[in-house]
């Protein structure tokens, strides 16, 4: 990893369709959803804040310590470096979200890399990109489903049954790569793939990724508030609707902006911000996330209302393997080869650290999808920030563990805060 | 009150293993009419409504619902037959909010998949306003943060929202204050003013006198009385609880009963 830049939080797409539980606002007027907001966090539903704080003081204390940390270079090698933790964690908190946890992502992503590089290479058997990433993926996918079974059917805690695919899909990635290669590393010629994480959009392309996020925001936010009243039901009011896509596109003209002084923005981001959108538009939107969120609330209560829960936990396990199977692409193709070491080091410490800070309780029921991309936003900042400082690897993960242990505190501090006001 | 029951349990018996939870037990409620049900511990109050629910099936016995014989199989033929049982935990999902919870399982759904929350909204708030549950502040809050009479609300609205014919209510004031029991049995009785029949589960005979229209007394796994609640006394059911006349008492090997309170 190297440096990096500012700007806290980059393209959000998708802000607003909050855990079912918070949706639109309630009153009509902007004081009424203060009031209401104040209230949550009273509550102990902190919601996005900590994490913001929290980016804040990291951004001004390497901004501090090192200049470069603010370069327009530095910040689109944090975009890109972003992307992997953002999109296996992505995965992650649907798996959180049922109260599980899903150990074996990283070498389940190193998997798909491992995958997906054999398969490109050039005559051996030299598959087209979509053939070998497309056979990467579905075996993520099938992994998921084998230990979402063995979970949902066998009651075997998830720690256990994951912990072995940890140390199992560990194994697998040194066999496959070991069998083609005696160096350790393979190689990806393949252009395409290459480009996935190395490629950047021109400056127009950016501006238009731009406008289509921020249209994209005020477009659902104005469609489901033209529903709500057509209903007669109260909704968002116009000034909310308007003070958040201001935010918006706030901060995402100034990210395109700052990386079009670079490189541009990241082809890669644009992959991570359409996995986005699509699973917040599944964790809020869809009747199964609803299922989702059921579960990790009270699973007694869903089987009771005639929920599949076998069913919604193989799911969840196979999104799991399906994210971390795009997320193994993505890595490969930053690295723009595959090796013996791929999947190991802290990546799935850092996967779980990313959900985790992001908001997404470990304890089940609560978090969004965009906890992954917010928390991925603090590793990524905090990795690159110590990387630029130069510190040795022990401080590194020491901070990286402290951190992790600040957001669980938050976390257990935010549930037992809940607890005490639903007794009321 | 019509005098046609709409729910009739005749000679209903259940036994796991050694022990005869219910014996031969006859039981109905009317549509319109507040059926409590009482007994000591172990009586069988908690298998009966188990069986009428699907959960557990009787060995022997017919159940008839509106004048004709049903077989419930499991909960989906009772909730089919419109047969919703509040339980004593509620089975609500503290993360999610009043309508999320109302609607679990039974979302209503464009094309399927994607959820229709202004329909859902706007029906949840109508049943809410149906049965005056004036407390709450928004139909958009986690019911984690609600009371317990706000959350006994909440899930004796879900129960009547599925045109439901009959709502069984176990121990719904067992951990409520003196004002939120107060606001629970108001709801009661506005389920059976709306013609549901109601059978409420309760240790409290004060709770139950307020509110029954009749009282069926469960004693060692058999029904020892049904008492009207004009004609009887506070006193008489106590004794039917703690003495009520048993044919014969069964399983005298067995301490209790009733396996599963």
């Amino acid at each position: 990893m190297t440096e990096n830049d500012p700007q806290v939080d980059m393209d959000h797409p998708y802000i607003p369709a909050a855990t079912p539980g918070t949706d639109a606002a309630q009153d009509q007027s902007l004081r009424d959803y203060f009031r209401l907001w104040g209230e949550r966090l009273r509550a102990g539903e902190l919601g996005a804040l900590p994490i913001g704080v929290g980016l804040l003081i990291i951004l001004v204390t390497f901004g501090i310590l090192d200049s470069n940390f603010y370069s327009s270079r530095n910040f689109t090698n944090l975009l890109l470096q972003m992307v992997v933790f953002a999109t296996i964690a992505i995965g992650t908190v649907f798996v959180l979200l049922i109260a599980e946890i899903d150990l074996s992502v990283a070498f389940v992503s190193a998997v798909a890399g491992v995958v997906m590089t054999i398969l490109l290479r050039p005559g051996d058997p030299g598959w087209p990109w979509w053939a070998a990433a497309g056979v990467a993926i579905l075996i993520t996918v099938i992994i998921g489903w084998v230990q979402g079974m063995l979970v949902a059917k066998t009651g075997v805690p998830s720690f256990v049954v994951t912990l072995a695919g940890l140390l199992v899909f560990s194994g697998v990635v040194l066999v496959l790569t070991t069998s083609v290669t005696k160096v350790g590393t393979i190689r990806i010629e393949d252009d395409f793939v290459v480009g996935i994480a190395n490629a950047f959009l021109s400056v127009t392309a950016g501006w238009i990724l731009a406008a289509i996020v921020i249209f994209g925001y005020l477009g659902t936010n104005a469609l489901t508030k033209f529903n709500r009243q057509r209903r007669g039901l109260p909704s968002k009011p116009i000034a909310l609707i308007a003070l958040q896509t201001i935010g918006l596109a706030i901060v995402t003209i100034s990210v395109v902006w700052y990386a079009n002084t670079d490189r541009g923005v990241p082809r890669g981001t644009v992959i991570l911000i359409v996995l986005l959108v699509a699973w917040s538009f599944v964790a809020s939107r869809l009747r199964f996330g609803r299922h989702v969120y059921a579960i990790g609330g009270n699973p007694e209560a869903a089987r009771r209302a005639g929920i599949n829960v076998d069913r919604v936990r193989v799911l969840v396990f196979m999104i799991s393997g399906f994210m971390a199977g795009i997320g193994g692409i993505m890595l490969a193709s930053r690295l723009r080869s595959v090796s013996t070491a791929q999947g190991g080091g802290n990546l799935l410490l850092l996967v779980i650290a990313s959900a985790v800070i992001g908001g997404t309780s470990l304890f089940g029921g609560q978090g969004r999808v965009i906890s992954a991309l917010l928390g991925a936003l603090v590793i990524a900042s905090i990795t690159n920030g110590m990387d630029l400082l130069g510190l040795a690897s022990g401080n590194k993960f020491i901070i990286t563990g402290l951190v992790l242990l600040g957001a669980v505190l938050i976390d257990a501090w935010s549930k037992k805060r809940r607890a005490a006001v639903g007794v009321g | 009150m019509s005098e046609t029951p709409l729910l009739e349990c005749i000679g209903v018996t259940k036994s796991f293993a050694q022990v005869h939870a219910l014996v031969n037990v006859d039981f109905d409620v009317r549509r319109g009419e507040v059926m409590a049900l009482v007994g000591d511990n172990g009586a069988g109050k908690s298998t009966l409504i188990k069986c009428i629910a699907g959960i557990y099936q009787f060995d022997e016995g017919e159940i008839r619902f509106e004048d004709e014989t049903v077989n419930i199989h499991g909960p989906r033929d009772s909730a089919e037959l419109g047969i919703e049982v509040v339980y004593q935990d509620l089975a609500l999902a503290d993360n999610l909010d009043v309508v999320s919870n109302m609607f679990l399982g039974r979302e209503v759904t464009k094309g399927g998949y994607m959820l229709d929350e202004p329909t859902m909204e706007g029906a949840a708030r109508e049943t809410l306003d149906s049965l005056s549950v004036t407390t709450l502040q928004s139909v958009r809050q986690a019911v984690g943060g609600l009371s317990g009479g706000q959350r006994q609300a909440v899930a004796v609205a879900k129960s009547v929202m599925w045109n439901s014919k009959l709502v069984i209510l176990d121990e719904p004031t067992a951990a409520l204050g003196v004002a939120q029991t107060e606001q629970v049995l108001a709801l009661v009785s506005r389920l059976a003013e709306r013609d549901l029949g109601v059978v409420i589960i309760s240790h409290n005979l004060h709770d139950v006198f307020q509110v029954a229209d009749r009282i069926t007394v469960l004693r060692l796994g058999q029904a020892v009385a049904v008492l009207d609640r004009r004609e009887t006394t506070q006193q008489e059911v106590v004794h039917a609880i703690t003495a009520g006349t048993v044919d014969s008492v069964p399983g005298m090997q067995a301490t209790s009963p009733e396996v599963a309170e």
